[in-house]
């Protein structure tokens, strides 16, 4: 799931690193592919080189030692806005079909319960480039409707974001979740592009809250290499990030 | 030359003039570095009231301050433990008013960040781009959607806002109150510019010579401040940055022992009501503990010169 979050990151990219698995992913692929890409935090961090030890949250000191940039949160928000920020990291509790995101209202044994909110999500998600949403692939978590929309996605399909004046060049791209990748299609709607070694296509289905469709040409994700998972070794060695 | 008259009061004599009851109270603006824990816990100790906190993420300060009771609204993007998510006294309050009933006024970090702005700037809103087709916008009345005066554009409003007080964690200050910060600086500057009044808390006063040999890092103009607290360790468990790491069990500990409200009320007796400031709070945690928060090793940037 990490490496696979990894290689959605192109080379050269501005990229605007999440709390949690982002921040590994980030890191592996600094390490790895995109060794020119750039890591900007919502704390107000611009990073051009991966911070030397594992991160428990972007504010550890370890994040601010050899940083390229420290300001503050508009001047990091502003290039959001601009358009400049080529892809974008999130977490979610709930993701539906159409890559809305929801942290802000969960269920817990049928009554509502309340999560901590957007933090920087909701911007993230309306302003960057590319979207890419990580999360554990679970029907009660990749639901046919959000409750809430906390980060908008494809809203209700196509053109949705464009009739509710979100940037033309902005939206979700990917939901990368422990059994495989979604991607968006020209209607909006995620499916099923490929699922990870040892995944069934009937696991992915059947533990997806929605009838999701399936990529006439779904392939296999490629597992990661031995040099993704001794890095990924490297930076998250007591495996508080990447438990599988 | 005059110097300027000294600020610097206790944690419980700058709590007492300037946090009233009903108050607006900004803190943890520069996110999971520098929160003013020390603060926070001395406000729970004077039993305030029907507090609004503002902050973008406040991590686990703010769900102290809720468990507490000081708490009637929170204006933030996200609030809970940093470290493990939830938080379960802004569960509990929000859920079952326990101890109370509390609004909540959800915000994203980037419009809570451009609120703070433009009550810095003296203009009463902001627009942005942000927030637009999210649920947060509907549920936010301090954010309209509205048509741009210039193009076909949608934008946001962000309605300016105007803590009554910013309470702000920083390296050092003098005594009139102009601090030397550095790191990520998160919504600080503009939260204490935007604020009626500001509290700095200095892990260190130094003479106003050190702060004027680098006038770039004075990032807050003294004249804004109202009171300095000497609180060396004040953001405990919070870092900063130089000073020292951020005790991340701390945080799991708590999540721990704030998952069932009995178990808080006994953290909060043990950790606030029972201490009566700060050094009674070092005191509680073993010096082992301590000493792997030091900075293990000083990375001073390179001098800049000022020279004429």
């Amino acid at each position: 799931m990490v490496a696979a979050a990894a290689r959605e990151i192109r080379d050269g990219e501005l990229v605007f690193v999440g709390m949690r698995l982002p921040m590994i992913a980030f890191a592996l692929a600094k390490r790895t592919h995109a060794q020119r890409a750039t890591g900007l935090f919502e704390n107000g961090i611009i990073r051009d080189t991966p911070a030397a030890e594992m991160l428990y949250t972007m504010g550890d000191p370890q994040n601010l030692r050899g940083a390229t940039f420290c300001g503050d949160m508009i001047s990091v928000m502003s290039f959001l806005q601009q358009g400049r920020v080529n892809i974008g990291f999130l977490g979610a509790a709930e993701v539906d079909r159409f890559g809305n995101l929801n942290t802000t209202w969960g269920r817990e044994s049928g009554r509502p319960i309340r999560l901590p909110g957007s933090g920087g999500a909701c911007d993230i998600a309306c302003l960057s480039q590319r979207t890419v949403v990580l999360l554990a692939h679970d029907s009660r978590r990749l639901v046919s409707r959000v409750a809430y929309i906390t980060s908008p996605g494809n809203g209700d399909g196509a053109g949705w974001r464009r009739s509710r004046g979100l940037p033309p060049r902005s939206g979700p791209s990917a939901i990368i979740t422990t059994m495989g990748v979604l991607r968006f299609g020209e209607d909006g709607e995620a499916r099923l592009a490929s699922i990870h070694p040892g995944i069934r296509v009937e696991d992915v289905l059947s533990n997806t809250g929605w009838p999701l469709r399936v990529a006439d040409d779904v392939t296999e994700t490629p597992a990661p290499t031995e040099s993704e998972l001794a890095v990924i070794r490297e930076i998250d060695p007591t495996h508080f990030w990447t438990k599988a | 030359m005059t110097a300027a008259p000294s600020k610097l009061v206790s944690m419980r004599e700058a709590i007492a003039a300037h946090v009233p009851s009903r108050a607006t109270v900004m803190m943890g603006g520069a996110l999971e570095q520098m929160i003013p824990f020390s603060a926070g816990h001395e406000i729970i100790r004077q039993g305030r009231r029907d507090l609004t906190l503002v902050g973008p993420i406040s991590d686990m300060l703010f769900d102290q301050m809720i468990g507490a009771g000081c708490v009637a609204r929170v204006m933030a993007a996200w609030v809970g433990n940093a470290s493990v998510g939830l938080g379960y006294c802004f569960r509990r309050a929000v859920e079952h008013a326990i101890p109370n009933a509390i609004e909540t006024v959800d915000h994203t970090n980037f419009t809570i960040a451009m609120a703070l702005h433009a009550g810095a700037l003296g203009v009463p809103f902001l627009p942005t781009l942000t927030a637009l087709g999210s649920d947060v916008l509907k549920s936010n009345g301090n954010l309209r959607e509205f048509a741009s005066p210039v193009g076909d554009e949608r934008l946001v409003a962000v309605r300016a806002l105007h803590p009554d007080v910013a309470i702000v964690q920083v390296q050092r200050a003098d005594e009139s109150g102009n601090p030397h910060l550095w790191g990520n600086l998160g919504v600080v500057i503009d939260a204490a510019r935007a604020a009626r009044k500001v509290i700095v808390v200095a892990e260190e006063i130094v003479a106003p010579d050190v702060i004027a040999s680098d006038p770039n890092r004075t990032l807050i103009p003294g004249f804004l401040v109202a009171a300095v607290v000497h609180e060396p360790w004040g953001a405990h468990p919070a870092p900063v940055q130089g000073y020292y790491g951020r005790d991340h069990a701390f945080f799991a500990e708590y999540h721990e022992q704030s998952r069932r409200r009995e178990d808080f009320e006994r953290w909060l007796e043990k950790w606030v009501l029972n201490v009566s400031a700060r050094p009674e709070y070092m005191a509680g945690l073993d010096e082992s503990r301590i000493a792997g928060l030091r900075v293990r090793e000083h990375a001073y940037s390179a001098p800049a010169d000022f020279g004429v």
